[in-house]
């Protein structure tokens, strides 16, 4: 017997192995993703509506092309990105900086660390609802601050007023969200060798240059992590919106839009088109951002 | 180039003590290697002078400047860590000349600078990549090579070899005696490498608990050691101790003997000043190692260079010249 079909079954049994151990995993995601995903895709193709969707005919791309004619749509899409930036870039900024702080060896720094979560763990539903709360126009506790302080003389109608209810939303998605950007960038923070900045302080770089030659490189997987997550995380945000404005046109994100579809106006076939439009669109998100992590990483690799 | 001097430098972590009043005369192009055990301190103290670390007490300079109270990055220091601690994601040519950066030269001049470094350190090839695409000796060349290029007044090295295996580790060593001659630069090297120790320094300072337990030339510590410690830690395999009671007359009052492995012959019964059960027989090759129980629990090695020729668990006559023989008194002190 010679030694290679031997290693050969072996490996045979490993591949199967592989297998079974995958096969739970696969299952349920077929089951509760691929599936679900798939009759979106079918439906988004015919004019079903909600009230009986046995009874369809095929249309074709007409429910795309549709969407694609609704200022509506495009609002939402507008909504969203401008949504998707600004909380992002808010979120990754403040939670360097928080990062950088709670790195330092400052006293109760556990505490502080365990205490900077808390935003994060609360339901978003319930947060809304705090905050909804305290920028209430007549007994909220921010009006009633800004009035005591003289800063205003009338209550606020902060989630009432269309040209600031965006950037309420974004507010508080940025006080929920931060604490994440500041746990992962601080595991980040906390891979890099003490002796690596002991080496350049000796060296006498710089403390500016220190954090942008050494410091932000070397955080850079870590940054890009959570801003693929967040990002992804926003492009699908529904439940603050929803919650603080409704159907506001000024907060409608493509999330909301395609809710309406499919339950305000019972249209099965254009709700699921929008909601294929939807995931289109967060995965050409999700590859633009791993392209640019991939490449900046083939960049410190290469040459 | 500079001296450097230490001045009852203490050094505590809330009420542990790490360096215990460590006086300290370092002249100006000296190599001092600092030996001892893990956890004495050793790390610690080339913080202190590298300023990475504040004193509690006591006071340090450098060039006859009062450090003390003066940042690292200001001392005019480089420092070789054990870890190479380069930067990951800059090439090799800008690893070296980083430093550089923000002084004040220009692109050109740093090049050059970066090319002469590594030419020196025969690293000249490898400028281009990165430091994870270069073997272990070659990562610490280039840190080796980043600490030059400030042409610091004093060097300090923190275990720098202890990652790299026994060929290179020797290689590396002769590099570093030869940059220490070529440029003459004041050099404080951590190790617990005795060959390390006894090769490159021109003094060995061995500590202790945060204290030092003796300052001298390799040869000194080796001859000479003052007290217990110091004999059992030079030398390796580690010098041999039996309580002077054993061996009656010839102690002549002190507490404890020591004999070195290397001192210590095969002789007959009725020469031998011990003998022992032969426990067990090493053979390096070059030489052979004995392990000789010569009271219950009390076992000496012993350095053959010929094999002894007898069977295990045979009893066997151990000798050596009157002058080998060290004694030490009640408080561990070297007595004559
Ligand atoms: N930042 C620190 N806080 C508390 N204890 C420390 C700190 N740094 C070192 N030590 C302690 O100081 C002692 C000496 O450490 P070190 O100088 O690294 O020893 P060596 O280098 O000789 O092995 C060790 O017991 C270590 O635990
Ligand atoms: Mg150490």
């Amino acid at each position: 017997m010679t030694p290679k079909p031997a290693s050969g079954s072996l490996q045979r049994k490993e591949v199967f192995a592989a297998w079974i151990f995958l096969a739970p995993a696969l299952i349920a995601l077929l089951l509760v993703a691929f599936w679900p995903l798939a009759r979106t895709f079918y439906f988004s193709f015919t004019n079903a509506t909600l009230d009986d969707p046995s009874i369809y005919d095929f249309i074709g791309w007409l429910n795309f092309t549709e969407i694609a004619r609704d200022a509506q749509w495009w609002r939402a899409v507008g909504n969203t990105v401008l949504f998707t930036i600004v909380s992002v870039v808010l979120e990754t900024l403040l939670g360097l900086g928080i990062a950088l702080l709670l790195n330092q060896a400052l006293p109760g720094r556990g505490a502080l660390r365990a205490a900077i979560l808390i935003p994060w763990s609360i339901p978003v539903v319930v947060s809304a609802k705090i905050w909804e709360w305290m920028l209430h126009d007549q007994f909220g506790i921010i009006n009633n601050l800004l009035i005591g302080l003289g800063l205003v003389e009338h209550g606020i109608a902060w989630t009432a007023t269309p040209s600031l209810v965006l950037g309420v939303v974004i507010f508080i998605d940025v006080w929920i969200t931060t604490p994440f950007m500041v746990l992962l960038i601080l595991a980040g923070l906390q891979t890099i060798p003490e002796e690596i900045h002991e080496a350049a302080l000796v060296d006498g770089v710089p403390s500016w240059k220190r954090f942008w030659s050494i410091t932000l490189p070397m955080l850079r997987p870590a940054i890009g992590v959570a801003v693929l997550f967040r990002a992804l995380d926003a492009m699908r945000m529904f439940d603050l919106s929803y919650i603080l404005a409704g159907n506001n046109e000024r907060t409608m994100t493509i999330s909301i839009y395609a809710r309406n579809q499919l339950i305000s106006f019972q249209e099965t076939g254009l709700g699921s088109a929008a909601s294929t439009w939807v995931f289109f669109v967060i995965a050409l998100v999700a590859v633009l951002i791993i392209g640019a992590l991939r490449l900046d990483r083939s960049t410190t690799a290469g040459r | 180039m500079a001296s450097v001097s230490l001045n009852q430098v203490s050094k505590s972590y809330g009420a542990v003590d790490i360096i215990r009043a460590v006086d300290l005369a370092i002249a100006d192009g000296e190599f001092v290697v600092f030996v001892g055990p893990s956890g004495c301190g050793k790390s610690t103290l080339l913080r202190l002078i590298a300023g990475l670390v504040p004193v509690s007490s006591g006071d340090i300079s450098i060039a006859d400047e009062d450090m003390t109270e003066v940042p690292a990055s200001k001392r005019g220091i480089a420092i070789v860590f054990q870890s190479y601690a380069l930067y990951p994601h800059m090439t090799i040519a800008r690893n070296i000349g980083f430093a550089l950066e923000t002084s004040g030269l220009g692109k050109p001049e740093i090049k050059a600078k970066v090319t002469d470094i590594a030419r020196m350190l025969k690293i000249d090839h490898l400028l281009g990549r990165y430091p994870r695409q270069l073997s272990g000796g070659q990562r610490q060349r280039v840190a080796i090579g980043r600490a030059l290029v400030r042409q610091p007044k004093v060097f300090l090295f923190d275990e720098p070899l202890s990652n790299l295996d026994t060929d290179l580790r020797a290689e590396m060593r002769v590099e570093i005696a030869r940059l220490h001659e070529e440029l003459g630069t004041t050099m404080v090297y951590v190790t617990h490498d005795q060959i390390e120790a006894m090769t490159l320094a021109d003094r060995i300072v061995v500590l202790n608990e945060g204290r030092i337990e003796q300052i001298g030339t390799p040869q000194e510590l080796y001859r000479q050691p003052a007290n217990q410690f110091v004999a059992g830690f030079i030398g390796s395999p580690r010098m041999n101790f039996v309580a002077g009671a054993l061996l009656g007359e010839k102690a002549r009052g002190a507490t404890t003997l020591g004999v070195r492995p290397e001192a210590i012959r095969l002789v007959p019964a009725e020469e031998a000043h011990v003998s022992g059960t032969l426990l067990r027989l090493e053979d390096l090759g070059h030489e052979h190692l004995a392990y000789v129980e010569i009271a219950r629990d009390i076992t000496w090695t012993v350095r053959l260079a010929a094999h002894p020729d007898r069977e295990r668990g045979a009893m066997v006559g151990l000798g050596w010249a009157e002058e080998a023989l060290y004694r030490f008194g009640t408080d561990g002190r070297a007595v004559a």
